[in-house]
């Protein structure tokens, strides 16, 4: 900080306040870095103790003895139990079927609306728009029942074929929300010169929209990607045979069973399961971020 | 709407095109054919299951027969589900607020470090809400386990005795609102750092010459500044909140004695376990009315600051 150069002056009384701001400074930053730090103990402190208990033999485990936070003897036993279970590795496979129809299905939607709706001005589609907004308020808590009857009316239980058709409620809504504010901030000018030069609408869609407002795609296409992930309440309702089952209701269910947890296979489970979001985020987290920011979110 | 729907669709290219040709072309139709999937989605599975429910909960339990009110005038009736609407609002409540104050609290301290060290924090903090909350939920499932809790064992180095996390109906709640609480805040922080970010420095200058002290800066400054985000991002926690389902259902599952149960969970319980799906869809229903209002003002809210963004 710059605030130690002109600390030994000598200064009049009139100005002493300004040796008390600096003070004032110096303590609201060690105070932030105080409440950081705590908060990101306490945030962090589950998926450590998950990736602890992961690590740890079972019969450290049980052992009530010693410091439930530290590991005395490393083994990567539940992790390779996980990866040779056979069920296991069908809930992963489940789950990067549906998120990647439900992400590319949520995409081709929410694109060509809110193309629409930005651009065209059309009848009612101020209505839609504000539509829109509304079914993404709409919880899926409230719709699972009678969807239930739907999916089951349709032959679809206990299927992924419908967590891919019930999934869009979660995921539309919000990336068309997010897209229309993304085209909207593409200037007119644009589509003037493609509509001047011969431009379809199509073409003005796919060569000038798409490729300008790529960074609300890749953030749409994120938070598609971590709702259908992470869906839990459809999957719990319609899938109860084990073999098509995605990740997080399989790891719930399915490793949780009985009286004798096999908590290091559990918590290796759901640390794998809980992996793609993770990467995803480490790796994008300004586009996750600006996705969130954009629209407000589910929180 | 004008009546060149065509705009400047090349007219002289094809001067003697079919009417239908004609009709594909407009830009009406173009945007009606790619609004059609979203209407397709909103309507057919939003609108139409909303409707649906309303006329489930008004069948009788084989499904067969048509009871009117009967199944909302049973659960009005019955001490758990009042149990579950007091655990709902209860749950709702507190969790939201202190969300809402431990994002801001961290939100406000992120804004206060050097800029460059503000990315790696965030990063860290944002961290609960990445991970698949019904996973997350296991982990904390683990932590609260009556022989094993490790905070308990935390606990148990500053002699504070053991909490029986999951067994007593107090301690359940409250552990259903700690992970809810622990979840949902880097949330909030990150909308209140987004919201501070915009508010312009010359503001703080301007009170800072005025001689404003720090909480006059807050009061008068910063909070009328973000009054608008921070009332939408309330109300849409207050929702989903209110609609959660994961949390308690990996962790109490209703438990101890139907005492943790939100709409969504005793819905399920009511409509898919027990299979009486008139009845859980009552219960679900229940929602709405509350929600409705959340909505209106959200909405509300969010025009209004599309106008002031405008």
């Amino acid at each position: 900080m710059s605030a130690s150069t002109a600390a030994q002056r000598e200064i009049p009384a009139i100005y002493r306040k300004v040796g008390s701001l600096r003070a004032e400074r110096r303590w609201a930053l060690w105070t932030s870095y105080a409440s950081l730090l705590v908060a990101a103990v306490i945030f962090l402190a589950p998926p450590v103790y998950m990736l602890i208990t992961s690590l740890k033999t079972n019969a450290e485990m049980a052992d009530l003895s010693g410091n439930p936070w530290l590991i005395r003897e490393v083994t990567l036993e539940h992790y390779a139990a996980i990866l040779g279970n056979e069920l296991f590795l069908g809930f992963f496979w489940n789950s990067i079927k549906v998120t990647v129809l439900v992400v590319a299905i949520t995409m081709v939607v929410s694109v060509l609306a809110a193309f629409a709706l930005s651009r065209m001005r059309f009848w009612g589609s101020q209505t839609l728009a504000t539509g829109v907004f509304l079914t993404y308020l709409v919880p899926d808590t409230l719709l699972f029942i009678p969807l239930y009857q739907i999916v089951g009316g349709l032959g679809l239980l206990n299927s992924t074929w419908g967590l891919v058709l019930v999934y869009p409620t979660l995921t539309v809504p919000f990336c068309t929300w997010i897209m229309i504010g993304y085209f909207a901030s593409i200037p007119k000018e644009l589509d003037e010169a493609a509509l001047i030069d011969g431009a379809s609408w199509m073409q003005m869609l796919l060569k000038i929209f798409v490729p300008v407002a790529l960074p609300g795609i890749i953030a749409a296409t994120i938070f598609a990607f971590t709702v259908s992930w992470a869906a839990f309440v459809y999957p719990t309702a319609f899938i109860t045979t084990p073999d098509e089952m995605p990740l997080t209701i399989g790891v719930v269910s399915q490793l949780v069973r009985g009286d004798t947890f096999a908590w290091g296979q559990i918590m290796a489970g759901a640390l794998l399961a809980a992996l793609p979001p993770v990467v995803v985020y480490a790796f994008l987290m300004d586009y996750y971020i600006a996705g969130l920011t954009a629209g407000a979110t589910k929180g | 709407m004008p009546a060149d729907g065509t705009l400047a669709a090349p007219v002289s290219a094809a001067p003697r095109a079919s009417s239908l040709q004609r009709l594909a072309r407009r830009r009406t139709t173009i945007a009606f054919v790619m609004t059609l999937p979203l209407i397709a989605v909103i309507a057919g599975l939003v609108a139409y299951p909303a409707g649906y429910a309303v006329y489930l909960s008004m069948l009788n339990r084989r499904m067969d027969a048509f009871a009117g009110f009967l199944n909302y005038e049973i659960l009005v009736e019955s001490e758990t589900f009042w149990l579950v609407v007091w655990q709902s609002c209860l749950f709702a409540v507190t969790a939201v607020v202190l969300k809402a104050l431990i994002g801001f609290w961290l939100a406000h301290m992120l804004h206060h470090i050097p800029a460059k060290g503000q990315r790696k924090w965030r990063g860290m903090l944002l961290v609960p809400w990445v991970i698949p909350p019904a996973l997350s939920t296991l982990g904390w499932w683990w932590m609260f386990d009556p022989t094993y809790s490790s905070i308990n064992w935390l606990l148990a180095v500053v002699a504070v005795p053991p909490v029986p996390w999951l067994g007593e109906p107090w301690w359940a709640r409250a552990s259903v609102i700690i992970v809810n609480v622990w979840y949902g805040a880097p949330f909030f922080m990150i909308m209140y750092l987004a919201a501070l970010k915009s508010v312009p420095e010359q503001l703080y200058e301007a009170a800072a010459i005025d001689g404003a002290t720090a909480w006059q800066r807050l009061r008068y400054v910063t909070l009328p500044m973000m009054r608008n985000i921070i009332s939408i991002t309330v109300l849409f926690s207050l929702i989903v909140t209110f609609a959660n389902y994961d949390i308690v259902r990996v962790l109490t599952n209703g438990g101890p004695r139907d005492l943790t149960h939100l709409f969504a969970t005793y819905a399920f319980q009511v409509g898919i376990l027990s299979g009486n799906i008139p009845r859980g869809a009552a219960v679900s229903l229940f929602m709405l009315p509350l929600l409705a209002v959340f909505a209106f003002f959200i909405l509300r809210g969010v025009t209004r600051r599309n106008r002031e963004m405008a």
